[in-house]
């Protein structure tokens, strides 16, 4: 059993959560994932890790409540347990591999779509911890589903908000920050690390592939186990077939079929909004409908 | 004695029935008929049944024990070789192994020695008798990477020696392919899996589920931090291989991993468990393995029809003959000699069909078997809206990229030393899947003990 010794609900629908996994905690990098579970008969849920503290023997995640087992968890206390907690998983960010030489003659930029920002942090925290100051372009739909700015600013260089309906920052969407950052403030980027929705991070990369600025995403698919047995979460990078668990969960963000991913995305949808409403109605439909018998 | 030329036939739940539930197709022998069949044995002087075996269970001699029926006794006999009876006797290609040898089967049935090794399994089962004991302990550590069917064989034996051994699992559940790729109507996991896997941890053999090794830990660390004095690596073959055909990515195309595991460590069949599964009402299974198999009868108890394609005919099917017979019994429709060339996918990007060809066979190619050819322009449509891709699977990267000196083949496959499992790497052993790529439970095991028995004369420095 894995405790739980923080329980933050953000905004709306995103929750933060501290667990104490000493596993996962002694040799997790940034851009890596983890996976929890939930009781005997609970979905394995994979989910990027936010931060880590090596002495304390804990990680930190932030979720949205997207289905059932999501309501599930945003329910737990501190003090309460995940029946499993796996990782780390996939690989570091390249940058973890990169000599800081090289990195410091870079001019690195983040996009953190919604709660995507919660995966970004610990990349800008890294690099600030090793002397390297990044810009992070930080969109969400509106001020109230705003996340980790604060967090954010302690690490960044530069944090440029921008919301939807503009009740926050400048508005508009996170490509038109980068574009105004680099057309009109003369920024040069020389690398883009953009995570969020799959529909944001596909814009994302239209812009930097018109602006020349290499770029990687973060992927997060449908996926069971994680350490590539399953395959549910393949994806088509370039003219190859690549697992996000063990591939990824990074990829270079020009070369991955965003359209595709989110097809498969929406793989469950069905049985996602039926569990859902099972668990806020009771068993109305799966227990009671002799269709489904 | 028993002159039978036929065995004493096993019962079975009725196909129509079956084919609706997850209960275990076979029943087994009850006490008469075990001593029945048990009495068709000859107690060859040379038996042959025991070279088919790739653990040297002492055959005969248990089979005698039931003649007396000192079931207690069989029990004795069968653990000084095997950990893992009950899973043995239900799983095992029994015809190609001991009963393939027995000579009884010349002239008429070999004797159904995996249907009484399940016999005498399940009876100490169902009375608490653990036959095999724990050894003095030695003081060393060893590690086992993954609780399959050669970890816990490994792993089983090394403590009967004496050793303290912990068997590190990156799943939440032990026991490797038994409980994520058998299904539960061939092999039960409460009744059968589970119990058999306490009977390991019996022995005093630790199981650490939730660690990744290769990323959790790396084998490095085992050995130089952790304190393990030696390291047997029994990671399987999980990667699933594709066809790399058009329509692959479509929603609705699985590999048979995901569909198995979803159903079987997942429990998507039950209504209690979280993780969702699609079945089609019209599924297609390609590949004609014991995980085709397992993925076919799976999506059939769904409520799918189901069709197995399969490139060559069914004289070449890979699965044991009793699957088949099995699958057919079931209402498998079986289109042998066709392959898929494309995946059809409709509006709203689900599979909606496939492109098949038509196969001939040809020559014998490099595995013996006859070379499948297409048969020029012979294609045809094949509606479906579900695919199960079960093709055949690699061993995971993981280990041999993060462990320095461990040498693997072009196909991924840890390169070990058949006898002893010795790798390349010093106090590194491995066995099972993860060095001859996919093959069966009991070669698993086999190649564990063989293992365990590498790693005694290692750390006693008889090798």
């Amino acid at each position: 059993m894995y405790e739980i010794t923080k329980v933050e609900h953000l905004v709306d629908k995103d929750w933060l959560m501290v667990v104490k996994a000493p596993f996962v905690a002694k040799k997790c990098e940034p851009g890596q994932f983890l996976i929890v579970k939930l009781g005997e008969l609970g979905e394995r849920i994979p989910l990027t890790i936010a931060d880590y503290d090596r002495e304390e023997e804990t990680i930190t995640i932030v979720f949205q409540v997207v289905g059932a087992s999501t309501e599930k968890m945003s329910k737990l206390k501190a003090g309460d347990c995940f029946t499993d907690v796996v990782g780390p998983l996939g690989k570091p960010s390249e940058m973890i591999d990169t000599p800081i030489d090289e990195l410091k003659k870079q001019s690195i930029i983040f996009i953190a779509g919604g709660v995507g920002a919660a995966p970004v942090y610990p990349q800008v925290k890294w690099l600030h911890a090793h002397g390297i100051e990044a810009d992070v372009i930080l969109g969400a739909r509106s001020k109230d589903l705003l996340i980790m700015e604060d967090d954010l600013r302690k690490v960044a260089a530069n944090v440029y908000v921008c919301t939807d309906d503009g009740s926050y920052g400048d508005k508009g969407v996170v490509t038109d920050i980068l574009k105004k950052l680099v057309n009109e403030q003369g920024k040069k980027y020389t690398q883009c690390i953009a995570i969020g929705p799959v529909i944001m991070m596909k814009f994302a990369c239209l812009t930097t592939k018109d602006l020349g600025i290499p770029t990687i995403v973060s992927m997060n698919p449908i996926m069971i186990d994680g350490t590539g047995m399953c395959g549910a979460c393949r994806l088509v990078v370039g003219d190859q077939v690549k697992f996000a668990c063990v591939d990824g969960p990074e990829f270079d963000g020009h070369l991955v079929d965003f359209d595709l991913a989110m097809k498969r995305q929406r793989q469950y949808r069905d049985e996602e909004g039926r569990a859902m409403l099972a668990l806020q109605e009771g068993a109305t439909h799966s227990g009671g409908c002799e269709a489904d018998k | 004695m028993n002159n039978s030329m036929t065995r004493v036939p096993v019962r079975e739940q009725d196909a129509k029935v079956r084919a609706t539930n997850f209960d275990e197709v076979c029943l087994g022998y009850n006490d008469e008929e075990a001593v029945l069949e048990a009495e068709r044995c000859l107690n060859c002087k040379n038996p042959l049944c025991m070279k088919g075996c790739p653990v040297s269970i002492h055959i005969p001699d248990f089979i005698t024990k039931i003649k007396e029926k000192d079931i207690a006794g069989a029990a004795d006999v069968i653990a000084l070789s095997s950990a893992l009876p009950a899973v043995c006797g239900r799983v095992c290609p029994q015809e190609t192994q001991c009963e393939g040898k027995c000579v009884r089967g010349i002239k008429g049935e070999a004797v159904s020695i995996g249907k009484l090794e399940r016999y005498v399994a399940d009876w100490a089962r169902e009375h608490d008798y653990v036959a095999a004991k724990a050894g003095e302990p030695n003081g060393k550590r060893v590690a086992v990477i993954g609780s399959g069917p050669s970890g816990l064989t490994c792993a089983g034996d090394l403590a009967k020696l004496g050793y303290d051994v912990t068997i590190f699992e990156a799943f939440h559940q032990p026991g490797g392919v038994l409980v994520y790729g058998i299904p539960e109507f061939r092999l039960p996991k409460d009744r059968v899996v589970r119990p058999e896997i306490e009977n390991v941890k019996k022995l005093g053999v630790k199981i650490d589920t939730n660690v990744i090794v290769g990323r959790s830990l790396t084998i490095d660390d085992l050995l130089n931090e952790e304190g393990f004095d030696a390291v047997f690596v029994g990671s399987g073959a999980g990667l699933p291989r594709f066809m790399n055909i058009p329509g692959e990515s479509a929603n609705g195309v699985y590999s048979a991993n995901e569909f198995l595991t979803r159903n079987n460590l997942m429990k998507a069949f039950r209504e209690d468990a979280d993780t969702p599964i699609k079945v089609g009402k019209k599924v297609v299974v390609v590949g004609g393995g014991n995980v085709a198999m397992d993925a076919a009868r799976t999506a059939l108890r769904l409520g799918a029809e189901v069709h197995v394609v399969y490139r060559r005919s069914e004289e070449e099917l890979p699965a044991r003959v009793e699957e088949v017979h099995h699958a057919k019994e079931e209402g498998i429709i079986f289109d042998l000699l066709q392959n898929p060339v494309e995946i059809y996918v409709d509006e709203n990007d689900w599979v909606k069909g496939m492109k098949i060809q038509r196969m001939k066979l040809g020559e014998p190619d490099a595995s013996g078997r006859r070379r499948p050819e297409e048969i020029p322009g012979d294609v045809y449509d094949l509606d479906c809206d579900m695919v199960i891709m079960s093709l055949g699977t690699s061993p995971n990267p993981l280990i041999k990229q993060t462990t320095e000196g461990l040498d693997t083949n072009k196909h991924g496959c840890i390169i070990a030393k058949e006898e002893n499992g010795q790798t390349s790497k010093t106090a590194v052993f491995a066995g099972g899947d993860a060095v001859t790529g996919a093959a069966t439970v009991i070669l698993a095991m086999g190649a564990g003990k063989a293992a365990a028995k590498g790693i005694d004369d290692f750390l006693n420095g008889r090798a």
